[in-house]
């Protein structure tokens, strides 16, 4: 019975993973397919390694299952740690929104960075077009 | 249960080719880093599915430690795409 949950768990994990990487294929620009590949990616290998560290529990194989858990938790902790600092870099490096965006949060405070950096003369910003 | 663990070990060599295709052909280097990040996670869930189909506990350490060394890389390459020193 614990078995048989624990491969529908894996199972879905592994269709996560499926849809999220065809995500990052389909999407227009970079914060989409950050956001869709992240999101989906994350949770499908957190499946995977619950159902895994299942199995393990169910077998008695006490380490696999506790360096399962562990594992688990750390992804869920740094992945979207990761993400947010690939999309932040890449907002100030001058990557351009899908023109069908409807919202940019980020221009503001993006505008405030670079005057404080120009101010302080640290930077010349008239090289920072999309590369 | 063997033919499960293949078939979930094919599921995820097709994700990887996936985002290797995204590595080769992103037109931004911010696309490939976010490949680069995902293509990490799923080795990890790669490393997983070898654990329980060999039933060899070490592969879960190297899970671990690919996990930890994917999340240090991806936020090297981060600062990097930010390129000047925007600490705020």
């Amino acid at each position: 019975m614990l078995e048989t949950a624990c491969y529908w768990v894996i199972g879905i994990g592994l269709v996560f993973d499926l849809f999220g990487c065809i995500g990052l294929i389909r999407l227009p620009d970079v914060y989409n397919r950050a956001q869709a590949a992240t999101k989906c990616v994350t949770l499908g290998t957190c499946m995977i390694l619950l159902g895994v560290a299942g199995l393990g529990f169910g077998r008695a194989d006490w380490p696999m299952g506790v360096k399962a858990v562990i594992c688990a938790v750390f992804i869920l902790l740094t992945n979207p740690v990761a993400a947010h600092a690939i999309c932040r870099g890449a907002y100030l490096s001058g990557v351009k929104l899908w023109e069908g965006s409807v919202e940019d949060a980020f221009a503001d405070r993006a505008r405030d960075l670079r005057d404080r950096q120009t101010e302080e003369g640290l930077v010349s910003h008239e090289e920072t077009e999309t590369p | 249960m063997t033919p499960f663990e293949q078939t979930a070990l094919a599921v995820l060599l097709l994700s990887s080719v996936l985002c290797l295709f995204r590595i080769g052909r992103g037109p931004t280097a911010p696309d490939r880093t976010v490949a680069i990040d995902i293509l990490g996670t799923l080795i990890v869930g790669f490393c997983c599915i070898m654990a329980l189909l060999t039933g060899q506990e070490y592969y879960m350490n190297i899970a671990i430690a690919w996990a930890l060394i994917s999340f240090v890389g991806t936020l090297a390459l981060a600062k990097y795409l930010e390129g000047r020193h925007y600490d705020a």
